[in-house]
């Protein structure tokens, strides 16, 4: 997979129609200087040299430099990518931590007046463009009503801890600035919401189809019939055997939240690689947007490891196959 | 000939009382109907739009900046913005390009999809191998970042955009109908058709595509929709559409500039996005329920 994934931006790089020297030289640059470039990268040698010189490169950590700042990438990632990481986690554990339960109640009180606006809100949720939503919540929380900052990470008068781990919520605890955790949580309110809302929606909507699914089952009906209270059999019997699915769907919106990462940290101002990548887009930084690419990538696969080594977790079949 | 009648999917199953069957649980769905509405008057809009909105030269970037930046009234419904353009006119035009990439995207991702997924359920081997590699690793990045990585590469516009979203989507349909393709290859009457000498180009076009089309035709009806957002997404952060096209996407980013007094700018064109993604999504629902029941939890 990560072969194929080196091959994939290596080929949008190379084979996408397009110079990738001009690409690299930049929208300015004459042909003189394009020129300069092709020998310097080496690429005038053939594809497969070229591969293997790109693939060498990133094995030593070598992720080309970013034509605007000229910093290199690879110190770019290091500094946005802690931002990003910290944005997808908050905004995953909030959808986990509403959705699941808006979905068991959704399914186990099916067509009542919680089901059916919790099932309006799943589909709005779906629909909304992030971008949009972000807007707008700028718009009525922020400037009409100044409940909370427009964007940004800190405030102007905060200073950031001394780095530690370069997670900014966990060098404030750790350094005892509360004052600064206090304001970098108000900041982090709205973006969190907006990326949040189309994975709480559809990770609610699968649990509660799930859920529905398992309520009917046999061994629900026995633990019923053997008199364990309604709430045990939901959480201890229905729920474990339903988050299988969305289990997978948990999976599933991590990756797209590491693509909508663009559209909220573009509202928010918020100093992560989405930005970060955007911002080099639109500028034609063509290195900074491969770089964000493979990480992405990378930590996607990651992630479906993870979602993997969880199932196992959650179903004895699959931990011990033998046992089916 | 059994085996024929067997394969066919509902569609060409030609039963009056199976279609009425399908149309009174339809009906019975109220945001089906809703979907349908919405996607309704949506191609409605994208048919007439011309003919009915007030000023149709505002969508070609006239200048009347006499008139810039007005609140939504009378004379322009959802207001005006910082040349004078009636928001109206464009969000209801720009209802034309959005459902121009949404149909693009859709129609291109699943004629790429669609013979590699079957390629790859029915040959398998090597070639189905390889296609399904190529697939996962298309599948590990999320596609807006590779739609962002391939504008990246040929450069922003509404051309460019549509070749990325195209280039990215297919993926999922490989997925699909590899999956179903599978499936189907197990069924006695696919058997049996191979069994009596069926060429494998028949087998696939009569026994095994005609059942993959209610699965083909719920994605694509959901796809509409998410194209629709993605690209409005590339057109938000200046890589799809160029002013003065009238793009929804292009048209909030625009907005941005001049919240919070002039909100009408980007609130109209954000919730037209919202209410068609809505209802391209919810005809989708009510499509699976009806087409592909089986397959409702599994997404």
């Amino acid at each position: 997979m990560l072969f194929g994934l080196l091959c994939l931006t290596f080929a949008i790089a190379h084979v996408v129609p397009g110079d990738p020297a001009r690409l690299a030289a930049g929208p300015d640059a004459n042909a003189a200087m394009v020129e300069t470039i092709r020998a310097k990268y080496g690429l005038d040698r053939p594809l497969g040299v070229q591969f293997a010189r790109y693939v060498r490169g990133l094995a030593a950590g070598d992720l080309g430099e970013s034509l605007r700042s000229r910093n290199a990438v690879r110190d770019d990632l290091a500094r946005y990518f802690p931002n990003t990481f910290e944005l997808v986690t908050l905004a995953l554990l909030l959808a986990v931590a509403v959705g699941i339960p808006l979905g068991m109640l959704s399914a186990v009180y099916k067509d009542t007046w919680v089901d059916h606006w919790a099932r309006v809100a799943s589909v709005s949720g779906v629909a909304l463009p992030a971008f949009w939503l972000g807007l707008m919540l700028q718009l009525v929380i922020a400037l009409y009503l100044g409940w909370l900052p427009l964007g940004g990470r800190l405030g102007l008068t905060a200073t950031p801890p001394a780095p530690l781990t370069h997670l900014l919520f966990v060098d404030a605890v750790l350094r005892g600035e509360w004052r600064t955790f206090g304001d970098a949580v108000r900041h982090a309110v709205l973006p969190v919401v907006t990326l949040s809302l189309p994975a709480l929606a559809s990770i609610m909507r699968v649990n509660r189809a799930e859920m529905l699914e398992t309520l009917q089952a046999d061994y629900i009906k026995t633990a019923r019939a053997q008199g364990f209270s309604g709430f045990r059999v939901v959480t201890r019997y229905a729920l474990r055997n339903a988050m299988i699915p969305t289990l997978t769907m948990v999976g599933l919106r991590y990756g797209w939240m590491l693509g909508g990462t663009i559209l909220v940290e573009t509202v928010f101002d918020w100093p992560g690689i989405g930005l970060y990548a955007v911002n080099a887009a639109v500028s034609s930084d063509f290195q900074p947007i491969m770089g964000v690419t493979l990480l992405i990538g990378l930590n996607f696969m990651l992630v479906n490891l993870f979602v993997d080594l969880a199932y196992g977790w959650l179903d004895p079949r699959i931990r011990r196959p033998s046992v089916t | 000939m059994t085996a024929r009648v067997l394969s066919a999917g509902w569609l060409q199953v030609g039963d009056r009382r199976e279609l009425r069957r399908c149309a009174r649980l339809f009906v019975r769905s109220a945001s089906s109907l809703a979907g349908l509405a919405i996607v309704a008057a949506f191609l409605v809009l994208t048919a007439i739009g011309p003919w009915i909105v007030p000023y149709p030269e505002d969508a070609r970037g006239a200048v009347h900046l006499e008139r810039k930046l007005q609140p939504p009234s009378g004379a322009h419904w959802f207001g005006t913005d910082e040349v004078g353009n009636d928001v109206y006119t464009r969000v209801i035009l720009g209802a034309r390009v959005s459902l121009q990439i949404g149909l693009i995207v859709t129609v291109v991702a699943a004629l790429i999809g669609v013979p590699l997924g079957i390629v790859a359920g029915y040959l398998g081997g090597t070639v189905g191998e390889l296609i399904m590699r190529a697939t996962d690793v298309f599948l590990s990045v999320p596609a807006l970042i590779l739609a962002l990585a391939v504008v990246g590469a040929l450069g922003p516009g509404i051309v460019n955009a549509m070749i990325a979203l195209s280039l990215v989507w297919w993926p999922g349909y490989v997925r699909l109908v590899q999956g179903k393709t599978l499936a189907l290859k197990q069924e006695t009457y696919v058997e049996a058709a191979r069994a009596v000498g069926t060429g494998r180009l028949r087998i696939v076009f009569v026994h095994i595509l005609p059942n993959c089309v209610s699965p083909i035709v719920v994605k694509a009806s959901m796809d509409m929709g998410m194209a629709i957002l993605a690209a409005a997404s590339l057109g938000f952060i200046g890589l799809g559409a160029q002013p003065p096209y009238p793009e929804w996407g292009a048209m909030i980013s625009h907005g941005r500039n001049y919240l919070p007094t002039w909100w009408w700018y980007s609130a109209f064109p954000g919730l037209a996005i919202y209410l068609t993604v809505l209802g391209f999504n919810l005809l989708g629902d009510g499509l699976r329920d009806l087409l592909d029941p089986k397959s409702r939890s599994a997404s």
